[in-house]
């Protein structure tokens, strides 16, 4: 007789996974924009930090995000003292984890999305008497959606396959903290292969699932 | 029409910098602006249109100052009542053709059109013969078909002078002559004042009643071609047109 396998931890990715996309998806966009729009001073400085969570090792990542919010850390002390909450050991923390992972690969296809819509369109919307709010909004974002919605996708699926940095600041408490993979990872090593199996196929079904439905949605009007 | 233009204008990129100073005026409803390519003919439309801003001049369009260096006055893009046929049309990709047509009047925040407009996009798109094709995207449209789709979106705000950046270079030569015409009438129709961009001899006699000849980044002559043809005759102002443009005289 199996036991019977807990869905809580596919709950607990998704959760964590889309709250993190959603993040990624609003920061990634607001900051592509400005890449693609303004010229300042340290921009290639940041464009540079902005793509350090995509090469850093997870761990890494980790450890910069416990050092930034744990305990001991300004922020941390501040957010306990005052709202008695930590990103330590909480699903939060696996949230922000996973958005700073996604983050590169939304910023980086908006940026190009932004960068690849020709001027001369929203110049025509311009000289056809169009204010700057109507030039993006008609204009620039529907050509640029594609770009966006795709890398939101991979963001997404990035999150969702999160585990070094998430490790290192959420840990991997059952039914508190555990996505998918850690899950994998702790019925692997407990040698229980027949529940490892089981959440393989949750979540590569999940996975090829959201890959196909997005697919669809991509598929170009023009 | 009264067009006047004086500006100079340096456009710089990474790897050449390119100088434009230019002044014309007239006060004629065909003006054709002939040139080789890179002589700064596209450049000097973008600058009646705003789409680029000279260092310095003025620029005046019937009774408007458009721009003015003097005075520091600007107009923005959208204020100017400027037509402009983009040489590669600058359809909207993303809508269809009743929606480019209908662009100009579309506001952000409504919805819908009003009544009036969709009256106007409507007769835009049956005037154009493009009511069978309001659906299409412009990417299953030929290229005849585009540029009409490009003129109706240009003309339905009524702009007060059009400007068309070399309309007929993407047309196959069996379509130019026929589209040439159109314009033409369309011209007529519209009681729209023309500015054409070209290097086509043929545009020059079909449409310029001012000529303005340009060199590289200069205006190397003006010519009164409606004024010589009242003058002295169509054969002679053909001459003289032929001469200003460089060619022997056919």
């Amino acid at each position: 007789m199996q036991e019977a396998v807990s869905l809580a931890p596919l709950w607990l990715t998704l959760k964590v996974a889309g709250i993190a996309t959603l993040i990624a998806f609003l920061i990634g966009v607001a900051l592509a924009l400005l890449f693609a729009r303004v010229r300042f001073a340290g921009r290639d400085f940041l464009d540079a930090m902005l793509t350090l969570p995509m090469v850093l090792p997870p761990t890494v990542l980790g450890y910069y995000l416990i050092v930034l919010l744990g305990r001991r850390s300004v922020i941390g002390q501040w957010l306990e003292a005052t709202f008695d909450f930590t990103f330590i050991f909480t699903w939060q923390g696996a949230v922000i984890a996973a958005a700073i992972v996604a983050l590169p690969l939304v910023f980086k296809s908006a940026r190009a999305a932004f960068e690849g819509v020709e001027p001369n369109l929203e110049n025509a919307a311009r000289v056809l008497g169009s204010k700057e709010p109507k030039v993006f909004v008609r204009v620039t974002l529907p050509l640029a959606m594609r770009g966006i919605l795709a890398g939101t996708m991979l963001a997404f699926a990035r999150a969702m396959g999160e585990f070094g940095a998430t490790l290192m600041i959420a840990g991997n408490i059952p039914g508190r903290t555990q996505t998918l993979s850690m899950a994998v990872y702790d019925a692997v090593q407990a040698g229980n292969d027949s529940l490892a199996n089981m959440l393989v196929i949750i979540i590569s079904v999940t996975c090829i699932v959201i890959l196909v439905s997005s697919g669809k949605l991509l598929t170009p009007r023009y | 029409m009264k067009l006047a233009v004086d500006i100079d204008l340096t456009l710089r990129s990474a790897h050449r910098s390119f100088a434009l100073n230019v002044a014309f005026a007239t006060a004629d409803d065909r003006v054709v602006i002939f040139g080789p390519s890179g002589a700064g003919k596209s450049v000097t439309i973008q600058a009646i249109a705003g789409l680029v801003r000279p260092q310095r001049g003025r620029i005046v369009l019937g009774d408007r100052v458009l721009f003015d260096s003097a005075t520091r006055t600007n107009v923005p893009s959208r204020e100017r009542r400027v037509g402009y046929l983009f040489q590669d049309y600058a359809l909207f990709p993303h809508l269809t053709v009743e929606e480019n047509v209908a662009f100009p009047l579309r506001r952000l925040l409504h919805l819908s059109l009003s009544c009036d407009a969709r009256q106007r996009v409507r007769d835009m798109l049956d005037l154009f013969e493009l009511t069978l094709l309001a659906h299409s995207l412009p990417r299953d449209l030929s290229g005849g078909q585009r540029q009409r789709v490009a003129l109706a979106r240009a003309l339905i705000r009524e702009p007060q002078v059009l400007l068309l950046d070399e309309p007929f270079a993407a047309l196959d030569v069996m379509l130019r002559e026929r589209v040439r015409q159109e314009l033409a009438d369309l011209q007529q129709r519209f009681r729209v004042p023309l500015v054409v961009i070209t290097h086509d001899v043929d545009d020059v006699k079909m449409f310029a009643e001012t000529l303005v000849v340009y060199g590289l980044g200069q205006v190397s002559r003006v010519l009164p071609c409606k004024t010589l043809r009242e003058q002295h005759g169509e054969a002679h102002a053909w001459q003289e047109m032929t001469k200003a443009c460089g060619l022997s005289a056919a």
